[in-house]
């Protein structure tokens, strides 16, 4: 049985029972899990943590669903490359990338989905939904069929083909709105309202947010039970960035770090800081929707809102539920928010392509532009141990890399196809 | 009757605006205001609104046109 004592409003502090629940009844503000972390302290530990499962479920005591049956399609335990080429690129001697473009569904949406449908399954429910620009879509109709319950997705109707290609394979109900973000949202909110369904972002959110934290323990556990100096997050909602935070903390809180003393979590949560995590928490936002990283910029406490424009469909959410407490995190962890102009979230995803073999999406372009930035500006020295997180694949956006493809054209024959290699100086026998 | 939350965000001008007082003298709805942080430039407004269902439909369109966002209240259903 999951370690959940209730759900507590991150605004008023006022506590719910652990069910299916969207916003505070009293102050709508968002939701959060609260955990008995005095009987965590007692079970948990490194030991059991590495004898368990080779998914997100090896640390089920901290997440908010039962793991005995989990719906589990083996998102998590994603490579931790270390990047020496890349880092010679840039100027980083100790750099890794967290390569979460392998999960299942090929993005870190498996994370926090398989927490999601788990608890949809476990409260009850039949359907299974979400609004996306892709890979979420993508997640919870894979979960969904694992799961053998339906699901059902919306997407603006622009979206890349691999993403809809990439949910749709699973054999969801997809709607194709025909409408502004703005419109989806909107359309979103009353049918969450008025139909019995897990939407994961709604009624299911504050239990699915928390699927993210894997992806904090997981890099702990893989440098070795330590953390990063820097981590580059690519931001959205903000919920990954803020849950990230959080999983480093609850580490060091619970002493499971290497040489770091237990500390209690104190009345508040979800915000508790334990003096050993010094990691410092940069944000990567593309231009064409950076609302966090602005607010950052201009030192404001609010996030404004953006309409977004961007060639990152996958951080293109312009009211961002989480805004201001990733924002908050940023200037805790003493951290920075970076914005990478659009044209060059084509060069990072190619640069790390190039660099380390490593196919990534737009959002990771993102995160590998304003890694080169923070390199450049020397926010982050060349031997700081610094983790950058890729978090979805490649494959998804083909058509914001297409001019990539230029082969050789030759006919069958040697000569044919000598004489189009001499015109390539780049290429040596 | 329907019940809608909403999040308005006001920005620069808009904040010195009576946008909720009119929307309550102007159409069939009753608000009530839950959380809000309005600051010089840039403000926002949680509330629930009462009201037959085109009644609040068409308070919201009347905002909207004033300039001021409205938003579901978590933020942004759709996600990456
Ligand atoms: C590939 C990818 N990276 C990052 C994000 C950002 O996540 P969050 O909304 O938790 O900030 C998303 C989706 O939102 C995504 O699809
Ligand atoms: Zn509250």
């Amino acid at each position: 049985m999951p370690f959940v004592s209730g759900l507590k409003c991150r605004e008023c502090s006022r506590e719910y029972p652990a069910e299916a629940l969207n916003v505070c009844d009293f102050c709508f503000g968002p939701l959060e899990v609260e955990y008995d972390y005095d009987t965590i302290s007692e079970v948990i530990s490194a030991d059991r943590i590495s004898k368990g499962p080779l998914s997100i479920w090896r640390y089920q005591d901290l997440l908010p669903a039962s793991g005995e049956n989990p719906v589990d399609i083996m998102a998590g335990y994603t490579p931790l490359l270390k990047a020496p080429n890349l880092g010679k690129r840039l100027g980083l001697n100790n750099l890794y990338i967290k390569n979460d473009s392998v999960n299942p569904s090929f993005s870190f949406k498996d994370r926090v989905v398989s927490v999601a449908a788990t608890k949809a399954v476990e409260f009850g429910f039949e359907t299974l939904a979400c609004a996306s620009t892709g890979n979420l879509a993508c997640s919870v109709a894979a979960h969904a069929a694992r799961a053998g319950i339906r699901s059902v997705v919306f997407i603006p109707s622009d979206l890349e083909r691999g993403k809809v290609i990439g949910a749709a394979i699973y054999g969801p109900t997809m709607v194709a709105v025909d409408g502004t973000y703005d419109e989806v949202n909107r359309l979103c909110s009353e049918v969450g309202d008025n139909y019995p369904w897990a939407f994961v972002n709604i009624n299911m959110r504050a239990y699915y947010a928390e699927g993210s934290k894997t992806l904090g323990y997981e890099v702990a556990e893989q440098l070795g039970w330590r953390l990063p100096e820097h981590v580059v997050v690519p931001s959205a909602s903000g919920a990954m960035f803020t849950k990230i935070w959080k999983g480093f903390n609850e580490l060091a809180c619970l002493g499971l770090l290497d040489g770091v003393a237990a500390m209690s979590f104190g009345p508040d949560q979800n915000t508790v800081h334990h003096p050993a995590v010094t990691t410092r928490m940069h944000m990567a936002q593309a231009e064409g929707c950076s609302p966090i990283v602005t607010a950052w910029k201009e030192g404001q406490t609010q996030v404004k809102p953006v309409r977004p424009n961007s060639i990152a469909k996958s951080l293109a959410i312009g009211n961002p539920a989480d805004g201001i407490y990733a924002l908050r995190v940023i200037n805790k962890s003493g951290g920075s928010g970076n914005t990478v102009p659009e044209s060059d979230v084509v060069d990072g995803i190619k640069l790390l392509a190039e660099t380390e073999g490593v196919f990534t999406e737009t959002a990771g372009g993102v995160v590998i532009s304003a890694l080169k930035q923070l390199a450049e500006s020397g926010a982050i020295k060349p031997d700081e141990l610094t983790v950058a997180y890729i978090t979805g694949n490649g494959l998804k956006t083909q058509e914001a890399v297409e001019g990539v493809v230029n082969p050789l054209m030759v006919k069958p024959t040697l000569s044919s196809f000598e004489e189009a290699l001499s015109e390539r100086t780049a290429i040596r026998r | 009757m329907d019940r809608q939350r909403v999040k308005f965000t006001f920005e620069s001008e808009m904040v010195k605006e009576p946008i909720i007082y009119r929307l309550g003298q102007d159409f069939h709805i009753v608000t009530n205001i839950r959380r809000a942080d309005v600051r010089e430039k840039l403000g926002w407004v949680v509330l629930e609104l009462d009201g037959e269902k085109e009644e609040i439909e068409r308070g919201l369109q009347w905002v909207s046109s004033t300039g001021v966002r409205v938003d579901p209240v978590g933020g942004d259903v759709i996600a990456g």
